[in-house]
């Protein structure tokens, strides 16, 4: 895995951008409507999720080298 | 995780914002936010946030600086104001559509003709989005909205034109998908000494994407990211691919000009005033 995700779930209201624009379609939306990291493995880090989330409700931080 | 920088710049305790699932107020907040962050000499004290009414001028209750939550339309009177009773702070303006091209459209030209050294960010999310989604002057031709259910005939304004033929001297455009564009277009418009405006285009799902059947939030923001060409490749454009939905971002304008706060130092120096 290449990547840390930390959600702050009682931000999150579920519009699905970060769904959205992921290129990997790591990320999904549950039954709550909320998000779900769904595949951690296929992410490649490139924080396209934060960047437009509109709540500040996921952060993606790269894993460094040496924590592998 | 590491924290985020930019997240002390937030009242934590205001957080979850009340923007509707998918707004893009929220990625203009946080791209202004970021742009403050990246100004050296800008703080939490220095730095005022001076906003509207309307869903966009909600943002000053969110960001921890001084901030002001003003009169509909009267955001940049207010600025104005502060900056000329202290001209070393730092004002900031966020103001939406209809706040700033109808109910304050006589302040926001004034503003831009006296040149107050302002920096003006305007949240254009098509709509009155708070009051239930009633047709602004910036709602594009044809678009449908509570008191336009046929679509709108009122041309709608180009707010940068409006700012750049009112006499500001930095106007900017960039949208909330385009987000690091909209960091650099802010940082730049603070940048430089006078009026700056920035238009920050914004998806409004709730109120006028539903309405025009555009769809979801990410389905608003991949039309910016369509639609959106910088403004090196649109004067290059031919005039037949410049359709209607297509529109430029970037930098149009910069100027220098003395600003108002100056001119007016050198009044009260002439009339013998010691402030």
């Amino acid at each position: 895995m290449k990547s840390e995700f930390t959600l702050k779930l009682e931000r999150c209201k579920g519009c699905g951008i970060c769904v959205a624009f992921c290129p990997k379609k790591v990320l999904e939306i549950d039954t709550l409507g909320k998000v779900v990291v769904a595949r951690p493995e296929d992410c490649i880090a490139c924080g396209q999720c934060e960047l437009r989330c509109p709540d500040y409700a996921i952060f993606v931080d790269k894993l460094k080298e040496a924590a592998k | 995780m590491e924290t985020r920088s930019y997240e002390k710049y937030f009242r934590q305790n205001r957080l979850p914002h009340l923007w509707c699932p998918g707004c893009g107020n929220g990625i203009a907040m946080k791209a202004i936010v970021q742009a403050i962050e990246h100004k050296e000499g800008w703080t939490q004290d220095n730095t005022i946030i001076v906003s509207g009414i309307g869903c966009s001028s909600r943002a000053s209750g969110y960001m921890d600086f001084d901030t002001l939550h003003t009169a509909h339309g009267r955001a940049i009177p207010f600025a104005t104001g502060i900056k000329m009773a202290n001209p070393e702070l730092n004002v900031v303006v966020i103001t939406g559509d209809g706040d700033c091209t109808a109910i304050g459209g006589n302040h926001f030209i004034h503003g831009c003709r006296r040149n107050v050294d302002l920096t003006v960010i305007l949240f254009n999310n098509n709509i009155y989005g708070m009051t239930g989604g009633q047709a602004s002057p910036m709602t594009p031709l044809g678009k449908k909205a509570t008191t336009a259910p046929y679509g709108s005939i009122d041309r709608p304004f180009d707010a940068c034109k409006l700012a750049e033929a009112a006499g500001a001297t930095y106007v900017a455009r960039s949208t909330a998908f385009h987000v690091q564009h909209l960091v650099k277009m802010i940082e730049d418009g603070m940048d430089c000494k006078g009026f700056s405006f920035i238009e920050a285009m914004v998806q409004c799902p709730t109120a006028y994407g539903r309405r025009n059947k555009i769809g979801e939030p990410a389905k608003m923001m991949a039309w910016m990211r369509d639609n959106a060409v910088m403004k090196n490749a649109w004067d290059k454009l031919p005039d037949d691919k410049k359709t209607a939905e297509k529109f430029p971002i970037g930098l149009f304008y910069k100027a220098e000009t003395e600003t108002y706060d100056s001119a007016y130092h050198r009044i009260q120096e002439m009339a013998g005033v010691t402030a």
